[in-house]
């Protein structure tokens, strides 16, 4: 393995095949921890340290797994690192555990981590592993934090609690867009955010299933179809 | 009683939807809802599972896991809650491996239809979220059951919905960006904001 090959896999998920925006995986969280930022970045940091050392470690044992019982032993393996994180975010930031409540435990569920495992973890060596799960939670993270900026920010008008924009309820001049503190609205960035993705990556957008022909006008039609 | 557990069912259902109020099981939502077909099948089986896993992950975390739950065994002073997620997500994937081999023997048809999507459900959100949110309001037994059937019945209701207008969609004519994911995650913003009308209801 080279360096360069290195750099590959830890740079292609951040936009080429962003988890979020191509391969559609770990989106639940995506939408319900991202109305404030400082929040979404405690989620990251859990989420991108369980990818990529569950990467690691099934990655170590790959060999050993029978392949019939694969998915239990991988789940064994994120289960007991998503405790680790979860309880370490108990004992030092217990505030912000409260906050994510359910989805620090989902990321069990969380499909990157299961993804990754299944698609890179199982095939490859143990460090190129770490380093694919370290890119495709950045990856996500990328997303996460896009999404959290634009609806804090225009939200409420702070940063990860400080103001940026004085409100006007504040006696500042910027009114609250209430909208974006709607969990609902994440999903509208989200989409728009994968419109802009691929107006500029055009090889990621998806082909149409029905093409609207044009519209036939009768000296195109031949006698027959005129007739039928 | 009746009235209490149906209270629990249709806030369930409705105002606290699991895909379209706390997205949940977003993942395969999106991806599985392109025919009503799928999406039905897909419906029903998380509809089972959630049935059968709330229910008995409720008992294991009563009987053994809750704080001083252990008092049955001599044991009042043992918290083992931060097992809670290993076994919530070993009794899942247990429940739907068991599930399978069951319909496999007994209902052939039905295991046909359902297919590839059944050992998915190990690792769709919904459920593992569906236990994790019955532990989280410390619901009884009895309400845990309704939770759970209320759980999947929202989940399956939202899915076959999105796979309906995904259906009716895929004849318009939509800009090359939004084709396919992005105008889906539109649609299910809508949805969602559509969904938030039920929030104003207290039963």
């Amino acid at each position: 393995m080279t360096v360069k090959q290195y750099k590959e896999v830890l740079t292609k998920p951040l936009l080429d095949e962003n988890p979020i925006t191509l391969q559609i995986l770990g989106i639940c969280s995506a939408l319900a921890v991202t109305s404030n930022l400082s929040v979404t970045l405690v989620m990251c940091v859990a989420l991108t340290s369980v990818v990529s050392f569950s990467n690691l470690f099934i990655s170590l044992i790959r060999n050993y797994i029978p392949s019939s019982v694969r998915i239990i032993v991988q789940m064994t393996i994120i289960a007991s690192l998503v405790i680790v994180v979860d309880e370490l975010l108990k004992a030092y930031d217990y505030e912000t555990s409260k906050k994510l409540s359910v989805f620090v435990g989902l990321i069990i569920t969380n499909c990157i981590v299961m993804g990754r495992a299944e698609a890179f973890a199982m095939k490859e060596k143990p460090f190129i592993s770490f380093i694919d799960g370290l890119g495709n939670g950045l990856g996500y993270s990328v997303i996460l934090i896009a999404v959290a900026i634009v609806r804090e920010l225009f939200g409420a008008g702070t940063l990860m609690g400080y103001e940026i924009l004085p409100l006007v309820s504040n006696g500042g001049w910027y009114p609250a867009n209430n909208l974006l503190l709607l969990p609902p609205s994440s999903f509208i960035l989200i989409g728009l955010m994968i419109w802009g993705i691929r107006a500029y990556k055009t090889d990621q957008i998806e082909a149409n299933e029905f093409k609207l022909s044009k519209h036939a006008t009768a000296p195109d039609l031949t006698k027959r179809e005129l007739n039928a | 009683m009746l009235e209490h557990y149906l209270s629990i069912f249709i806030t369930t259902v409705f105002i606290e939807n699991i895909a379209l109020s706390v997205f949940l099981g977003m993942c395969t939502f999106i991806a599985i809802s392109k025919k009503i077909d799928a999406a039905f099948g897909l419906g029903v089986a998380v509809i089972a599972v959630c049935l059968i896993t709330v229910p008995l992950n409720n008992f294991i975390f009563n009987t053994i896991l809750k704080d001083g739950a252990l008092a049955w065994a001599g044991l009042p002073d043992v918290n083992l809650q931060f097992v809670g997620l290993i076994s919530y997500i070993g009794v899942i994937a247990a429940a739907v491996q068991i599930l399978e081999m069951f319909l496999d023997r007994f209902v052939p048809a039905l295991y046909n239809a359902l297919g590839v999507f059944l050992p998915l459900i190990t690792v769709n959100c919904a459920i593992l979220g569906a236990t994790l949110f019955m532990v989280e309001k410390d619901l009884k037994f009895g309400e845990s059951v309704v939770y759970g059937l209320g759980a999947g019945v929202g989940w399956a209701m939202a899915i076959v919905v999105l796979a309906g207008i995904r259906e009716k969609l895929k004849y318009s004519d939509i800009p090359d960006g939004l084709q396919g994911l992005g105008v889906t995650f539109l649609i299910v913003g809508l949805m969602s904001f559509g969904f938030m009308s039920f929030g104003g209801i207290s039963l």
